[in-house]
């Protein structure tokens, strides 16, 4: 975090699974920068042996009891899907 | 112009609601007709319904003409954040992403609010899945400002601002992830509630941050804000988050807590970048609470200044991680231009998303991604750590704390195109969310261009019966939140 911050955007676009174009790698690539060079005074701050907060009041282990509840009919649940077919969702063909 | 019925508190239309003095209908149809006369300026609604409105207002009228009436809230039309869902309606969080999707269930918050008899009036324009500060990331154009229609209403919950103060609506609800319920509530001049974390359900409020993330009301006058926590809080088992607190009544605990308070001042709120008409409207309202036997005193929250970097990490994170769910497969924007699924995925996101989404999913991608995991997101936890734990120590000494809501008032439209400027829009809000208190943002005075200012209190975790009742000695010795915009 010492060193000038690279963002590899193609890399990260990747794992994002978002296909940016050639003028938005440009624009990000400054935006971010500025954004990340901001970003690196956090590294002043003496963090030792600080834990770290998740949820400002943790609530754990919550348990809901396992019974059956009415959900929503199929053709709810698929009112919203792209592309449907038969109660399925219909996609590209994944294994050749 | 505020004796007009869409100007009123939801306090002042029960009454005349339950003397029969007016029917919901009636003031149903004096919002829409407000709505209409104003809406093509404003640009406050993503989608309205008034036939569904109108239905609302009836059945509510013949509840209380069969001696049913629910409360203070049967029959008041309200107006919600385009991000929360009403079963049946439009969902869009202002985004390409879901233009077209439609609610198939309602939210905890819609659910409570259909319980209290409220009508239901329109989903409210936002920043695209309510990231930014200034509703100017909607896929769907910006929102003005009632006050100047050549600024920005705040953001992200800036239609929810704009058309309360423009009459559009008696009360709406925002969610609030960095200062999207107080930035706009001082931008448009009305009161605007970030409630305590987990206090209000978001089960069916569509995730940014989920650790920030919280749902509140914007209204009139601090009592409407009680009468409308009262109808929002409590455990929501659908909620995991919900906190189990206990639910006093707000709007009389408004009576039974006359103060005094002490008062904390953040030194750390009072630096540059601070707009000085802001500021002196803020010293002004020190003084009144000095003059009510209030005592105030000076107090550091040393972490301060890493607020808006910690923010940044964790919110981008969460969102990075949240926005996967929108993948062009079972629902949302999918491409016709993909070649094969993973394509699917990267050209139904490309497409649907806005700029600011992108540079947040990226920047929040990046910052989880192996390599950089602990240099950036577990050391931002740590700092949050720190940063709640400011507050908490401030909290031994003072029962509140009091800053600007906002650094500047409302800004133009176009004004701050750079993220970072725009960012720093939120550094008097975003350490509330870090730190999981609530907030209320009361109007404290106008500028010389006639813009509204807004003040801050701050409270301790579940309080707001205390901070509702601490702004609302405030509002009872001013009458800023009854002036209204000549729109």
């Amino acid at each position: 975090m010492s060193s000038a911050p690279h963002l590899d955007l193609d890399h990260v676009a990747k794992l994002a699974r978002l296909a940016l174009t050639a003028a938005e790698q440009a624009e990000f690539s400054r935006q971010l920068g500025e954004v990340l060079h901001h970003i690196e005074q956090l590294a002043k701050v003496d963090v030792t042996g600080v834990e770290p907060t998740a949820h400002a009041f943790p609530v754990v282990n919550v348990w809901g009891e396992d019974v059956a509840r009415p959900g929503l009919p199929v053709e709810a649940a698929l009112r919203n899907a792209p592309a449907q077919r038969d109660h399925l969702i219909v996609v590209p063909k994944v294994v050749e | 112009m505020a004796d007009e019925l869409f100007f009123k508190s939801i306090a002042e239309l029960g009454d005349l609601l339950a003397a029969r003095t007016v029917s919901a209908t009636e003031l149903t149809r004096a919002v829409l007709a407000r709505t209409q006369a104003v809406e093509g300026r404003l640009h406050a609604f993503n989608s309205r319904d008034e036939a569904e409105a109108l239905a609302q207002a009836g059945a509510s009228d013949a509840r209380r003409a069969a001696g049913q009436a629910r409360g203070p809230l049967d029959g008041i039309p309200v107006g919600l954040k385009d991000v929360i869902a009403v079963a049946g309606q439009p969902l869009t969080a202002s985004s390409r992403m879901l233009a077209n999707f439609v609610s198939p269930y309602d939210a905890t918050v819609t659910a409570r609010l259909k319980a209290a008899g409220a009508v239901f009036w329109g989903r409210l324009n936002c920043d695209e899945f309510a990231m930014g500060s200034s509703t100017e990331n909607s896929a769907f154009g910006p929102t003005s400002n009632p006050w100047d229609l050549t600024r920005v209403p705040g953001g992200s919950s800036g239609g929810s601002a704009a058309a309360l103060a423009a009459g559009a609506a008696i009360a709406t609800l925002g969610s609030d992830t960095g200062g999207s319920i107080r930035q706009p509530a001082a931008l448009c001049g009305v009161v605007g509630l970030k409630p305590t974390y987990g206090l209000v359900s978001r089960y069916g409020l569509v995730a940014f941050a989920s650790s920030l993330d919280q749902i509140g009301p914007l209204t009139r006058t601090v009592e409407d804000a009680a009468i409308m926590l009262g109808a929002l809080a409590g455990h929501d088992p659908l909620d995991s988050t919900s906190f189990p607190a206990d639910i006093p009544d707000y709007r009389a605990e408004l009576k039974r807590r006359p103060g005094p308070w002490r008062l904390g001042i953040p030194k750390e709120y009072f630096g540059a970048g601070l707009d000085p008409e802001v500021q002196a409207a803020v010293e002004r309202a020190m003084d009144f609470y000095r003059a009510q036997g209030c005592t105030l005193q000076e107090v550091s929250l040393p972490h301060t200044q890493y607020c808006l970097d910690t923010y940044y990490i964790i919110a981008t994170a969460e969102a990075s991680s949240n926005l996967a769910r929108y993948d062009g497969v079972r629902y949302g924007h999918r491409s016709t231009a993909a070649k094969d699924a993973v394509d699917l995925y990267r050209q139904s996101r490309a497409e649907g998303f806005g700029a600011e989404v992108k540079r947040r999913i990226i920047l929040g991608t990046y910052v989880l991604s192996s390599g950089y995991y602990d240099a950036y997101y577990l050391r931002a936890q740590k700092v949050r750590t720190l940063i709640r734990q400011d507050f908490l120590n401030a909290y031994r000494e003072v029962d509140a704390l009091l800053t600007p809501t906002s650094p500047v008032p409302a800004f133009k439209l176009g004004e701050k195109s750079d993220p970072l400027a725009l960012y720093l829009c939120d550094i008097y809000t975003i350490g509330v969310n870090l730190a999981g208190l609530p907030a209320v943002s009361v109007p404290c005075g106008f500028t010389a261009g006639g813009l509204p200012i807004g003040l801050q209190l701050i409270g301790r975790p579940f309080d707001e019966a205390n901070l509702l009742a601490l702004a609302g000695a405030y509002e009872r010795g001013h009458d800023w939140h009854r002036r209204t915009p000549s729109l």
